[in-house]
C-alpha cells in the first residue's frame, strides 16, 4: 500500500511541473480521479488498533527514518560517543526525549529514584544528603531551555564534512524542564560558611563512572540552574540523566551533569578533565582558550537540507530552520538564497523564549533556480551569528568547538541539497 | 495552556448576555495571546484598544448592559497590567519559585564517612589529595596491565583511543597533538581523573599510591620527569606542568561581540559567491550500516551566485568608483576574487577590514597611494603620497605585474602576477570593492 501512494504522489508531481512552465499560478489539475479518493481504502472499512495495544506510544512506523543517528567512526567507542537529533525532520521547537541527543562518558546509567542521592557539602553551613522524595516537596518551577554540545558543528572547522543538519547540527535539544531552583538548594545548605560569594563556585559531578565533574561560577548557580527532575512533563529519560541532572541555562552541554549527585561548594575551579584537556580551543599562535561556558547565537535551516531535498514541484516553498542563543532571546533570523550576498528577515514562529530554540520560517516561492541557503540569527544583545571566515579569522582552524558559524546548503536545480562551504 | 482555559471560563460568563459577545471575544483573544512575547505587546494594547471601543459603543446602545461592561473594562486593565508586567519583564510569564530564608528542613545532615566518600576532587594546589606515594618503575606495571591495551605500552594510544603522551610544541600547528604532556595545565587534572575515571570500565578501583605510580609514570612518559622519580603528597604541589602558563579565560567577549554587533548588511554583501567546498561525506549512515559514502563531487561542478546590479543603497559593493561593478562582467570579478587569495594573507578588503601586513584595500581605485590611516608605508609609498598619485587601472596593471620594479624600494614582499587574465581579473575585482 505504501508503494501505491509514492507511485500516486510522483505522477502527481509530474503533472504539476509540467504545468509551472506555461500557466499563469494555480492549482494542478488531475487527468484521472484519484483511486485514494474514488476507492474504498482499508482504513475507512475496518478497525483500527485497540487501545490496549500500546500503554506507552511510540511514533508511527512510517515515522522510522525519525531516530536519533551516530556515526561509527567518529569515535572509540560507542559508550563515550554521540549520537545526533533529527532535527532536519521536526519542526516547532520542542525536541520529543526518545529522539533527543545523547553523549555521555562512560555509558549511561541506570538508576532508580530509590537509590539517588544529592549531597551538598563545601563551603556550606550545613552538609546535606536530598532523596529524591525531599527534592519532589521543594518549590518547583517549569522553563524551556536549549541544551547545545559545545562540539555542536565541531566537525566543519575544517571544511564542509557531514552531509546533513542532523550531523552538523544535532547536538542540540530543546525541552520543558521542570526542577528546582539550585539556589533554593543551597539556601537550605547555607552559604554563611562560603562569605563573599563572588569569588566562589560550585563544582557539580555525577554518579556515573564519568562523573564528568565541572566547576560553574556562583553567580550562575543562583541565577537560573535548575535541578531538574521531569522533561516535557514526563521523567527524564535514562540517557538524559534520571532520575535527576543538572539544567545550565544557555551554557555548553557539558556542564549539564547527568545522574546528578553532588554539589560542592569551592573557593577556586576544580580544573577537572572536562574543563581542561576537553572543552577548551586553541587559538592560531597555540594558546588554550578554558571557561568558554555559554553558547553564542546560532542558526541552521532543517528544511530544505541535505536530508530534506525539495522533492516537489516548482511554486510555494517553506523555508525553516532553528535560531538559539546562550544570551537569551532570538530578535531576529535573516535568510539569504545566494550565499550571503542578499538576505530577506524571516518569520519567528514564536517569539520571546529567552535560552530557548525559536523557529523560523521564509515563506517563498522557488523556480528550480540552484540556490546557496544561509540563515543568519541575532540576539537580544544584538550580536549577529558570524560567518565561517570570520570565525576563522578571530579563532584559527584549530578549534574543536563553539562553531557558531552560518551554515551553507547548496540546493540545484532538481532540488537536491549539499552541505558546501562558500567564498 | 493555562490562558486558554481562561478565556474558556470567561466565556460561560458573558456569553449569556446579549451584546457582551463580541467583547468576550476580544478580551479572550487579549488573555489567550499573552504568553505570546513581548514583540506582540503592541499588537495586544491594539486590541485593548478596539476591545475598549466596544465598550464604549456598548455602553451607550444599551444602559442594561454597563455592569457587563464594568466588568469588561476590569477585565480589560488587568490584562493591560499583566501585559505591561510582561513588557517590562521579558516575555518569560514564569514566576519565580517561592523560596523561604530559613529553609524548608528538607534533606538530612551529611555524615562525615559519607563527605569522605564521595568528595575525592582534587584542586590544582593539591588540596583533596590523599596522602601516598608511587614511583615510575611501579607505575610502568601497574598501568601496562590496567591502561595499556587501550593506552599503549607507552601512552601513545591504540587505535581510536586518547594518546597521554607526547605532541610538545605542536599546539601552534595545524592539528595540534594535545596530551597529558603537550597540553594539560594541572599535575591535579591527571591525578584527579586517572583517580576517579580510570580505567575506563572499571572506574574508582585504583588505590592512592597506585595513582600516584601511574601518575609518575604518565609523567615519565612525557621524558617530563627521569626513571628514578617517585611522586607523593609531598613533592606533588612542586611540579608545574609543561603548559600551566598556555591557557587564557574566555575572551569572546572583547575579541569578537563588538566586532560582530550592530545592523548587518542586507543587499549586495559581496559582488560573488562560489563553492570552495563540497560535504566529504555523502550518506553519513547509510541503510546497509556500512561506512559514510564519500563525495566526489568537484567543485566546479557548480554555479557562481554574483551580485545583482549594485542598488543605490547597496551595502559594500561598488559605490564611489567610475564604473561600477554592474557594468563589469560578473565571471571575472569571481575570477578575481579566486586571484585574491594570493593576496588575502596580507590584505583585507570588505565590511571592517582592517590593516594586516599589508594595507586593507577597499575603495582602492581613485585612492591616493600610500594613504591608509594607520599604516607604516615604506617610502617610495610616502613619496608618492605626496606627489598626490592615484591608484587607477593602467597603475594597478603595472604595479601588480612587477611590484617591485614599478615601486622601487616597497616592502610588499610580492613577486607579481604573471597571467594578463589573472590582472584584470584582479582589478575588476578590486574595482567591484567600495570603501
Ligand atoms: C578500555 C579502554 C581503556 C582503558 C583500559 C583505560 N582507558 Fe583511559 N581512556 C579511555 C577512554 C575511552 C577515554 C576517554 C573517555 C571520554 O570520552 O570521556 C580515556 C581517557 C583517559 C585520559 C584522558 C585523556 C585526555 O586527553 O583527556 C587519561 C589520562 C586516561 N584515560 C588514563 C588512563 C589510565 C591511567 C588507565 C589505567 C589505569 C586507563 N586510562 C585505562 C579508555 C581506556
Ligand atoms: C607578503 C605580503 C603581501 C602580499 C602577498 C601582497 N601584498 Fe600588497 N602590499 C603589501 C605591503 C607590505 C604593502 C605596503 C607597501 C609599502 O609600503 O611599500 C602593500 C601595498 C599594496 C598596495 C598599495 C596600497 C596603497 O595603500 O597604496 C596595493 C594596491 C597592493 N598591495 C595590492 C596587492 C594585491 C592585489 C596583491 C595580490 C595579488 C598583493 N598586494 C599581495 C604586502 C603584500
Amino acid at each position: 500500500m505504501e508503494k501505491d501512494v509514492k507511485t500516486s504522489r510522483r505522477s502527481f508531481l509530474k503533472g504539476s511541473v509540467a504545468l509551472a512552465g506555461g500557466t499563469v499560478a494555480g492549482a494542478a489539475v488531475a487527468k484521472e480521479a484519484d483511486p485514494l479518493i474514488t476507492e474504498v481504502q482499508d482504513w475507512a472499512s475496518l478497525t483500527g488498533v485497540g487501545v490496549d495495544e500500546a500503554p506507552y506510544g511510540l511514533p508511527i512506523s512510517f515515522e522510522k527514518d525519525v531516530v536519533r543517528r551516530n556515526v561509527e567512526w567518529l569515535t572509540a567507542s560507542p559508550i563515550s560517543s554521540i549520537n545526533f537529533t533529527p532535527i532536519h525532520a521536526l519542526d516547532g521547537t520542542i525536541t520529543p526525549q526518545g529522539c533527543a541527543f545523547e553523549r555521555h562518558h562512560s555509558g549511561a546509567i541506570e538508576l532508580r529514584k530509590e537509590d539517588f542521592r544529592l549531597m551538598i557539602n563545601g563551603l556550606v553551613d550545613r552538609p546535606l544528603v536530598f532523596t529524591y522524595k525531599d527534592l519532589e516537596r521543594f518549590p518547583r518551577e517549569n522553563h524551556v531551555y536549549f541544551c547545545e554540545c559545545a562540539a555542536n558543528t565541531g566537525m566543519e572547522w575544517a571544511g564542509a564534512q557531514l552531509n546533513g543538519a542532523q550531523f552538523t547540527h544535532g547536538m542540540i535539544h530543546n525541552m520543558e524542564y521542570t526542577g528546582v531552583p539550585l539556589r533554593t538548594l543551597l539556601n537550605e545548605a547555607g552559604l554563611a560558611a562560603a562569605g563573599d560569594l563572588k569569588d566562589k563556585w560550585v563544582y557539580v559531578e555525577g554518579a556515573d563512572a564519568s562523573s564528568n565533574g565541572r566547576s560553574i561560577p556562583m553567580e550562575k548557580a543562583l541565577e537560573d540552574v535548575l535541578v531538574a527532575f521531569k522533561a516535557n512533563g514526563e521523567a527524564l529519560r535514562m540517557e538524559h540523566g534520571y532520575p535527576v541532572r543538572l539544567v545550565v541555562p544557555g551554557w555548553e552541554g557539558n556542564m549539564w551533569v547527568k545522574w546528578l549527585r553532588r554539589i560542592e561548594v569551592t573557593d577556586a575551579a576544580v580544573e577537572s578533565r572536562e574543563e581542561t584537556s576537553k572543552y577548551t580551543d586553541v587559538y592560531e599562535d597555540g594558546t588554550a582558550r578554558k571557561w568558554t561556558w555559554v553558547m553564542d547565537a546560532k542558526s541552521v535551516i532543517t528544511t530544505p537540507s541535505p536530508q530534506m531535498p525539495i522533492d516537489h514541484a516548482h511554486g510555494p516553498l517553506v523555508i525553516s530552520g532553528l535560531a538559539w542563543s546562550g544570551h537569551g532571546k532570538i530578535t531576529r533570523v535573516d535568510v539569504s538564497k545566494d550565499g550571503g550576498i542578499t538576505w530577506e528577515t524571516a518569520r519567528l514562529g514564536k517569539q520571546g523564549d529567552s535560552k530557548a530554540l525559536t523557529r523560523f520560517y521564509l515563506d517563498t516561492e522557488w523556480t528550480g533556480e540552484p540556490m546557496l541557503l544561509q540563515s543568519r540569527a541575532i540576539d537580544e544583545t544584538g550580536y549577529v551569528q558570524p560567518t565561517k571566515d570570520q570565525l576563522r579569522t578571530s579563532r584559527g582552524e584549530n578549534s574543536v568547538y563553539h562553531n557558531n558559524c552560518i551554515q551553507t546548503w547548496y540546493v540545484d536545480e532538481n532540488g537536491v541539497v549539499e552541505n558546501v562551504e562558500v567564498s | 495552556m493555562g490562558s486558554s482555559r481562561m478565556s474558556k471560563s470567561l466565556n460561560q460568563i458573558v456569553l449569556p448576555v446579549a451584546g457582551g459577545t463580541a467583547l468576550a471575544v476580544a478580551v479572550a483573544l487579549v488573555i489567550a495571546n499573552l504568553d505570546y512575547g513581548q514583540n506582540k505587546i503592541s499588537s495586544l494594547e491594539r486590541r485593548v484598544e478596539q476591545a475598549s471601543q466596544q465598550v464604549e459603543a456598548a455602553n451607550q446602545k444599551a444602559s442594561e448592559e454597563a455592569a457587563v461592561s464594568d466588568a469588561l473594562r476590569t477585565q480589560i486593565a488587568e490584562v493591560q497590567a499583566l501585559a505591561d508586567k510582561s513588557a517590562s519583564g521579558g516575555s518569560d510569564l514564569t514566576e519565580r519559585a517561592p523560596q523561604s530564608e530559613a529553609g524548608y528542613g528538607l534533606g538530612r545532615e551529611a555524615l562525615a564517612a559519607e563527605i569522605a566518600a564521595w568528595d575525592v576532587d582534587v584542586l590544582p594546589d593539591g588540596r583533596g589529595l590523599p596522602e601516598g606515594s608511587g614511583d615510575v618503575f611501579t607505575g610502568e606495571e601497574v598501568f601496562a596491565e590496567k591502561c595499556a591495551s587501550c593506552h599503549g605500552d607507552f601512552a601513545e594510544g591504540v587505535d581510536n583511543w586518547p594518546v597521554l603522551a607526547g605532541g610538545f610544541d605542536t599546539l601552534a600547528d595545524k592539528d595540534p597533538v594535545k596530551t597529558v604532556g603537550s597540553y594539560w595545565p594541572y599535575l591535579s587534572t591527571v591525578w584527579d581523573y586517572v583517580h576517579r575515571s580510570m580505567p575506563f570500565g572499571e572506574a574508582q578501583t585504583l588505590t592512592a599510591d597506585e595513582t600516584y605510580a601511574i601518575v609518575a609514570y604518565i609523567l615519565y612518559s612525557n621524558d617530563l620527569v627521569d626513571d628514578e622519580f617517585e611522586l607523593s603528597h609531598e613533592n606533588f604541589s612542586d611540579f608545574e606542568m609543561y603548559n600551566q602558563a598556555g591557557f587564557i579565560v574566555d575572551d569572546r567577549p572583547e575579541r569578537e561581540y563588538a566586532q560582530w554587533s550592530g545592523e548587518p548588511c542586507m543587499e549586495n554583501c559581496k559582488p560573488a559567491v562560489e563553492i570552495t567546498m563540497r560535504a566529504t561525506f555523502l550518506d553519513v549512515t547509510p541503510e546497509d550500516g556500512g561506512e559514510s559514502v564519500m563525495n566526489h563531487a568537484a567543485t566546479e561542478d557548480t554555479p557562481t551566485f554574483v551580485a545583482k546590479a549594485a542598488s543605490a543603497d547597496g551595502g559594500g559593493a561598488a559605490e564611489g568608483t567610475e564604473s561600477p561593478a554592474s557594468q563589469i562582467d560578473p565571471g571575472v570579478i569571481a575570477a578575481g576574487e579566486k586571484v585574491f587569495k594570493k593576496c588575502k594573507a596580507c590584505h583585507a578588503v570588505g565590511e571592517g577590514a582592517k590593516n594586516k601586513s599589508g594595507p586593507q584595500l577597499n575603495g582602492l581605485m581613485g585612492r591616493t597611494m600610500g594613504s591608509v590611516e594607520g599604516f607604516k608605508y615604506s617610502k617610495v609609498f610616502v613619496a608618492a603620497k605626496g606627489e598626490g598619485r592615484v591608484w587607477d587601472e593602467t597603475a594597478l596593471v603595472e604595479f601588480l605585474a612587477k611590484p617591485k620594479a614599478y615601486m622601487k624600494g616597497t616592502k610588499m614582499a610580492f613577486a607579481g602576477l604573471k597571467k594578463d587574465t589573472d590582472l584584470s581579473a584582479i582589478t575588476a575585482y578590486l574595482k567591484s570593492i567600495g570603501e
